[in-house]
């Protein structure tokens, strides 16, 4: 469960800090470069942060108790393939597709 | 093109997004409502934010029972390329005024930053005011759309059955944010560090494990990077594929 006091908290800085980050350059900053050594990072932030947030709930997902389930592997790779082919919403379909499939295949839908 | 038909182009060039936007929203709803916010929280929390990935780590850590410094710091790392935006449009708005500025500053989103720009640099001539016109024609679609499926998924995501296994849609809407940026090997790189890490970093208490990961993939991508590029600009390396970024 989370609490009032955690989500007013995270929400409200999240909202603020975000938009901190947008306005940076266009309204405070303006035209100043970002050193390269930042530049260079920041371009493999989200590479860097979503895989380590989603193998965990792929691999040891709540709904299980934390076991894993082969369907949920399956549904992961075949999301992640539908991605590389470049559609959003693609992936987004085959991956939660493929998981009823196999729940389906499997009996357990 | 005047200032109106640069308003209605932006609109009609974002419409495409649509498709993601619309599912993305939605299942950002329902997945907060199952994480056991309720609508109101959700709905603050897509008007305060409008940045559905930050949204669905803040959520996701906060529902895993992470320390709220550890979901707003993993949350705002994933914001933080959006800075690059705000450089990257500098040249095309930076002389609007100051509350335009912040207007678009809070409208700024991933789809419609990336038009709106290749828009500006195919076109070189555009007033200043046509291109602040054409900028809030992609965000005014897109923004309603953000807050409206949030709000239908909030609302819809209590009466869907248990069944449907909508846990998943979280890191579904993961890969789904994923797969489009592993577009070079030093991308690829930095993700096979970072999901390696996750693992082995799982035991760390408070979600820390998320950030250490985090860290040292964005050093492994910016490393494989500097080491193509060495590579690719030797003399006589034969391969010369430089393939980065």
């Amino acid at each position: 469960m989370i609490s009032d006091a955690a989500f007013w908290t995270l929400t409200v800085c999240l909202g603020i800090g975000t938009f901190l980050i947008r306005f940076s350059f266009l309204g405070i900053l303006g035209g100043r470069a970002l050193p390269g050594w930042l530049v260079i990072h920041l371009k493999y932030v989200g590479a860097a942060v979503f895989p380590a947030l989603v193998v965990p709930l792929i691999l040891w997902p709540d709904a299980t108790g934390g076991d894993t389930d082969p369907a949920r592997l399956i549904a992961a790779v075949a999301a992640l393939l539908a991605g590389l082919r470049g559609s959003v919403a693609g992936a987004i379909l085959a991956g939660m597709g493929t998981l009823y499939l196999v729940q389906f295949l499997t009996g357990q839908l | 093109m005047t200032r109106a038909q640069a308003f209605r182009r932006g609109f009609l060039d974002c419409a495409p997004f649509l498709i993601i936007v619309v599912p993305f929203s939605m299942l950002f709803g329902v997945a907060a409502r199952e994480a056991g916010l309720d609508v109101l929280q959700v709905m603050a929390m897509s008007v305060l934010v409008i940045a559905g990935a930050s949204q669905f780590t803040a959520v996701t850590l906060l529902a895993d029972n992470a320390p709220v410094f550890v979901a707003l710091l993993t949350a705002l790392a994933v914001n933080l390329r959006m800075a690059m935006y705000s450089a990257a449009l500098v040249p095309h708005l930076g002389h609007a005024p100051l509350g335009t500025r912040a207007l678009m500053a809070y409208l700024m989103v991933d789809q419609a930053y990336a038009v709106a720009v290749r828009t500006y640099e195919d076109n070189p001539g555009m007033p200043m005011a046509v291109k602040v016109a054409y900028y809030f024609g992609c965000m005014t679609l897109i923004c309603p759309f953000w807050y409206g499926f949030t709000a239908v998924g909030a609302v819809l995501g209590q009466a869907l059955p248990a069944g449907l296994s909508l846990d998943f849609a979280v890191p579904v809407c993961f890969i789904a944010l994923l797969a489009p940026l592993l577009r070079s090997l030093p991308h690829v790189v930095a993700a096979l560090v970072s999901a390696l890490a996750a693992v082995v970093f799982a035991w760390v208490p408070w979600n820390l494990g998320l950030i250490a990961a985090a860290v040292l993939a964005m050093i492994a991508g910016a490393q494989a990077e500097l080491f193509l590029a060495r590579r690719a600009a030797r003399p006589g390396s034969g391969s010369g594929s430089g393939s980065v970024a």
